[in-house]
């Protein structure tokens, strides 16, 4: 897992490299410049011999000089390493997600990928730097006080082992207990963000019913379960503490009684004493930072995991070893496709569908909900890959074809639609970067989209919000429609996409599609008959089964499905609308 | 749903107070963690002064080992250990005592600073939730959220270590400046002066990644609401192969996010070795100076005493050196502490009305007794002068009279409405996008407040019913459908709480959800996750309609409810809706021409303007718009 993620330091491996280098220099002053101060005050003070002091003095404030700029550097170069190092795992992260299918996506949620690459990827780096800075000193300065320790007196070392022992198991237990509730703590921060999430995306259903009573219970019931585990944690880590501070106590007691009858034994001078006491405190203070760093790396080790798990998420789909770039026209197959949503009842969602369409032709779709008709398009552009059976487009297997090339040629207006904050022209330009103002405008007007946006005080430059709040459902659609439309594709799949549209622009839309891209393959799903009655063919769907595919005239004569909905809907007169003339 | 077109600013100042300045900011969270934990607090200063007493015994403890207890032992013949067992045992005891109170005052911080940020976060959400519902249309929902872990995670550390090791290091100061000034004056100043050079780099270090730090809190936040909107319109980023764009545009804001946290850091990374070696300077000045006053000769200064001085010294510019870099961390949650309070200060939704909602039964009198307990009658409790409320039936009769709205001063939207919704009325608005349809239904439930004009409710002008009573009055299904994380029965439920299973199955049946959820792999228990993305729009639709109907409002507001059901469900949905309609007031946004044609009023709405209104067979004989909509419509 850490070996996943240290892969991402990239550039940043030299000042990663160099950071220890410098601490390593910097210790090193630090610990020659007591020696120095020793000569002060023995040959200088104590020799009551001024330039001694002068020159010793000159000495350490030269030295601190240089372990001032050693510990500069290291400090800029460990915060070029760790913040380096952290922006590359967001970066790696993203573009990762950018490569997941929807089902991997759907696996994730939107709230729980949102932490792992803010909350979780900040306590890497901050356990990165931690580990960066303290890695060697700590060791360095541990190794070195208990070779002193045996040095002076093998005996009274034993004092520490006997307790660092005691001290490593306590902190092994405390690490072990407080990893696992680190785990769970993170799981519930994608609990209380998701609370926080679903709120303000549906703060107006929120409203209307009056429920804020009820949200508040439910975001402090997340809230408190973070509040709980977080506590517990560090209630076991706080318990490392005191465990720490006895045994730093006992070793002074027991130094203080043994030392005594060594010293009045003639074994050991009070010097040494002194420096023992010295040694126990320094070994002490190294293995409290080492604990901290090893607390470090378990709460980090739940992000770890958690940024690593994205990182190394196989997209169910991906593009095939050797992609074919050339989709010849808009043709599209469905050679006898089954399909099932991965995770899902295991039911199948299409059966048996053999479609063969040519290139240019207007094909409806037409069925009840659940039918199929979303599931079926998403095939399409391979959001999804089928079961059994396959899908061609322009005569070739979507698996092995480019999903750029694929998605290129086949333009999907989702049901779902959504615009994102920016400008409009910007939002078009999702279809085409490198459009012309008169490519938009052109798109838009097919669309019949150009009207209400020349209609707007900053035409093309209006502003959409986030989620596209700000405009209609209706113009929304229109939008959407303009900006496949953008990408100059070869088949065009409208999912419901004039739904909020008046009849009379439905009507337009379709017509205009017909003239002005008469090569292009048009696949209609939609509600109403009147939006697919002239369609070439027209596909009924029902239970995920073909059971209709004719025309408008042949279907209302053979297919009961088409019947009964036609009969509907000739006594709900369809729908009602108008756009602003 | 709509809002003005309106460039968003991320620098405006918040509509609620203006921010005080970080001191302003400091004194506030302080406040707010001394409110609730009072007596933690107390216990935690008393366990920490007799800690950090303790932790200086056990250090001069050394000195007294030797120059009390070993030497005079190695000079007698039989040595006598007893007196040094007797002082190893009281200095045990004290130190226990010292591990205790440590232990106690790290205990209680947990729950003090655990408790302070969970009260926080409640209290930012309970705020949030008062918020109008403009505050929602203008800021991005990933920074929202980012406030709620990443910027009140920055006060995490320092409620829990800055405070406690102030306190701490403060103690440790003032013993050790105590025994300084005993020794010598003159060396004290020196050492003092150097302190102040310590505490000043230190602060002013710290003022100049500040800046970067705040940089970074709002840059992650961007980072936060750019992934937040990406991954929700994810689907779409793929069907248009946009990937390669959206890492572009992400690593823009990733590169941003990195420059400002390196620059934070690199200069917060400064202060340690800064204040390391500012010690060592101080060591040595007053080094030179001692050795200098003591060779010369001319002020009264033992070698003893300057050579326990520097050791004094030394342990007087560790705990400056913390304090001064506890200050800096203070000021970096400061940064933190702002954002939670910039949401916290924020304006919440006015409100003034007085009237409430209540259940009632009618006595034979015809007078109307508030009942505690559903009852299906509801009734407005009007409080009077007299202080005996007045009981109001809900009929559910709607008037506008004159409404003039616009969502901002330069662009009105909606012009002199004028309309009368008698009880138990069907209301349906007609009309082409933009014309005001949904903003009516907006202002009738106080999402947005009309600029002038009134709209009253069983003759009571709206402002003066309480905003929970009179939503709780109106039964919406909105034009967008959020669904939540939980079962399909909790999401029906959202309508009435207290509903039981039995009345959410039913409610489900009455609009034809029945079928569809019983074929779903759980049926009603079946999680709904992201939104009910699992589900299509019409069976998301379906459920939104279950969910309105198991409130059973007095008035209801369908808002393009059903434009994306396919026909054989709307039809389901629609003899629903018939039953769910019939004894309310129903306004619909329709485009179904069968409820336009069963309404009792068609309001055709142009550019926000009411052009027409009648039923169907007044507008058609009136040979207008309607009559040019309805016969088009064929075309």
């Amino acid at each position: 897992m850490f070996r996943t993620l240290l892969r991402h330091v990239g550039r940043y491996r030299t000042a990663a490299i160099l950071t220890p280098i410098f601490i390593l220099l910097e210790v090193v002053f630090d610990v020659l410049i007591p020696y120095v101060t020793s000569w002060l005050i023995d040959y200088g003070i104590n020799g009551r011999h001024l330039p001694s002091v002068y020159r010793y003095g000159g000495l350490m404030l030269l030295m601190a000089f240089m372990s001032l700029a050693m510990g500069i550097l290291a400090g800029r170069f460990v915060a070029y390493a760790s913040t380096g190092f952290a922006a590359n795992l967001r970066k790696a992260m993203y573009r990762n997600i950018q490569r997941f299918a929807f089902s991997d996506i759907d696996k994730y949620s939107t709230a729980g990928l949102v932490t792992r690459m803010t909350t979780d990827v900040t306590n890497i780096q901050s356990a990165f730097q931690m580990i960066l800075r303290t890695s060697i000193r700590a060791p360095f300065s541990l190794v070195s006080s208990i070779v002193m320790c045996f040095i002076i007196s093998p005996k009274m070392s034993l004092i520490f082992i006997v307790a660092a022992v005691v001290l490593a198991i306590v902190l092994a237990w405390a690490i072990s207990k407080a990893g696992a509730l680190f785990t769970r703590v993170f799981a519930q921060y994608d609990v209380m963000n998701r609370a926080v999430q679903e709120n303000v995306s549906a703060i107006r259903v929120v409203k209307a019913f009056v429920r804020e009573d009820y949200e508040n219970q439910k975001y402090e019931l997340a809230a408190r379960g973070l509040y709980r585990l977080y506590v517990k944690a560090e209630r076991i880590m706080a318990l490392t503490h005191p465990v720490m501070n006895l045994v730093v106590y006992g070793c002074i007691i027991a130094i203080s009684w043994l030392g005594a009858q060594l010293v009045v034994a003639d074994q050991l001078t009070t010097g040494q004493l002194t420096s023992l006491f010295t040694y126990v405190m320094s070994i002490f203070m190294s293995l409290m930072m080492l604990s901290m760093i090893f607390v470090q790396i378990t709460m980090s080790a739940a992000s770890a995991k958690r940024v690593t798990e994205v990182l190394n998420e196989v997209p169910d789909i991906d593009n095939p070893d050797q992609p074919d770039h050339v989709i010849p026209d808009g043709r599209l197959d469905f050679n006898h496709v089954s399909f099932a949503y991965k995770g899902g009842s295991g039911e199948y969602a299409l059966h048996d569908i053999d479609l063969h369409i040519q290139s240019g032709q207007t094909i409806g779709v037409i069925g009840g909900t659940g039918s199929g008709k979303s599931s079926l398009i998403t095939l399409v552009s391979r959001l999804y890959d089928v079961t059994i059976g396959s899908v061609h487009v322009g005569g070739k297997d979507v698996r092995t074809l480019d999903l750029t090339t694929l998605r290129d040629t086949v333009a999907v207006v989702l049901q779902k639609n959504v615009l994102f904050s920016g400008t409009i022209a910007e939002n078009l330009r999702w279809g085409n970067a490198d459009a012309t103002d008169e490519q938009i405008r052109h798109a838009c007007h097919i669309a019949c989209a150009d009207e209400f946006v020349e209609a707007m005080p900053d035409r093309y430059n209006t502003r959409i919000e986030q989620g596209g709040t700000n405009v209609s459902g209706g113009q929304r659609q229109r939008l959407c429609i303009a900006r496949a439309l953008l990408k100059k594709p070869k088949i065009l799949v409208l999912d419901d996409s004039t739904s909020a549209c008046d009849n009379a622009t439905d009507a337009t839309i379709r017509q205009r599609l017909q003239t002005q891209l008469p090569a292009m393959t048009r696949i209609i799903i939609a509600q109403r008959i009147s939006s697919i009655k002239d369609c070439d063919r027209i596909l009924v769907l029902d239970g995920g089964r073909v059971s209709g595919w004719d025309t408008h005239d042949n279907l209302l004569k053979t297919n009961s499905v088409y019947q009964e909905i036609c009969a509907i809907q000739d006594e709900d007169h369809g729908d009602f609308d108008k756009p602003q003339s | 749903m709509r809002t003005p077109f309106q460039p968003r600013n991320h620098n405006s100042a918040p509509a609620g107070k203006p921010q005080g300045n970080r001191k302003d900011i400091m004194l506030r969270l302080t406040r707010f963690v001394l409110r609730n934990y009072k007596f933690s607090l107390a216990t935690v200063a008393v366990c920490i002064i007799i800690s950090a007493v303790t932790t200086l015994a056990s250090t001069l403890f050394t000195r007294t080992l030797i120059d009390e207890y070993i030497v005079p032992l190695t000079q007698t013949a039989t040595p006598d250990f007893k007196p040094l067992a007797r002082t190893l045992i009281h200095l045990g005891i004290i130190l226990l005592v010292g591990v205790v109170c440590s232990y106690t005052y790290n205990r209680l911080m947990i729950n003090v600073t655990q408790g302070s940020i969970l009260r926080l976060r409640t209290d930012m959400f309970r705020h949030m939730q008062q918020l109008p519902v403009a505050y929602f249309d203008t800021h991005s929902h990933g920074e929202v959220m980012s406030t709620y872990t990443n910027d009140v995670d920055t006060l995490r550390s320092m409620i829990n270590q800055s405070l406690p090791q102030a306190l701490n290091s403060l103690i440790t100061i003032s013993i050790t400046l105590g025994s300084m000034l005993v020794l010598s004056l003159p060396l004290t100043l020196v050492a003092l002066v150097m302190a102040l050079v310590m505490a000043f780099t230190t602060t002013w270090l710290g003022k100049r990644s500040r800046k970067h730090f705040k940089q970074q809190q709002q840059r992650l936040a961007d980072v936060n609401g750019f992934i937040e909107e990406m991954l929700t319109g994810q689907r779409v980023v793929k069907v248009f192969c946009h990937e390669n764009q959206a890492i572009e545009q992400f690593e823009v804001l990733n590169e941003n996010l990195r420059s400002s946290t390196y620059n934070a850091n690199r200069i917060a990374n400064i202060v340690m070795p800064v204040n390391g070696n500012l010690g060592y300077l101080s060591y040595v000045l007053i080094g030179v100076i001692g050795a200098t006053l003591i060779i010369s000769g001319r002020v009264d200064l033992s070698l003893g005493t300057l050579v326990a001085f520097l050791t004094l010294n030394k342990s007087f510019a560790r705990p400056i050196a913390n304090v001064s870099q506890q200050i800096n961390s203070v000021l970096n949650a400061s940064v933190g502490a702002e954002r939670v309070f910039r949401i916290i200060d924020e304006q919440p939704e006015t409100d003034t009305g007085t009237v409430t909602l209540v259940n009632a039964i009618e006595a034979d009198n015809g007078m109307l007794i508030p009942m505690p307990y559903r009852t299906g009658l509801w009734a407005w409790q009007v409080p009077t002068e007299s202080g005996k409320p007045r009981f109001v039936k809900v009929n559910g009769g709607v008037q506008l009279s004159h409404v003039n709205f616009g969502y901002n001063a330069d662009k009105q939207v909606l012009f002199d409405i004028i309309l009368q919704a008698m009880p138990d009325q069907k209301i349906a608005f007609v009309g082409g996008t933009g014309a005001g349809k949904t903003t009516i239904t907006n202002l009738i439930n106080r999402f947005y407040d009309i600029q002038s004009g009134t709209i009253t409710y069983d003759g009571i002008n709206i402002t003066d019913i309480r905003k929970e009573s009179l939503r709780r009055s109106l039964g919406m299904v909105l034009q967008e459908t959020h669904l939540f994380t939980d079962t399909v029965l909790n999401n029906i439920r959202y309508g009435r709480l207290d509903a039981t299973d039995q009345d959410c199955i039913e409610a489900a049946k009455l609009v034809g959800a029945d079928g569809f959820i019983r074929r779903l792999s759980n049926g009603y228990f079946t999680m709904l996750s992201g939104d009910g993305g699992n589900l299509s729009q019409g069976e998301r639709q379906l459920l939104a309609i279950a969910r309105a109907a198991v409130a059973n409002p007095p008035v209801l507001i369908l808002d393009e409810a059903t434009s994306s059901i396919d026909t054989h469900t709307e039809r389901l949905v629609q003899h629903g809706m018939d039953s769910l309609m019939k004894g309310r007031t129903t306004f619909v946004i329709a485009h179904r021409l069968s409820t336009v044609r069963n309404a009792d009023i068609i309001v055709v709405l142009e550019r926000g303007h009411i052009i027409e209104a009648g039923n169907h067979d007044q507008l058609i004989a009136l040979g207008g718009k309607y009559h040019q909509l309805y016969t088009g419509r064929e075309l």
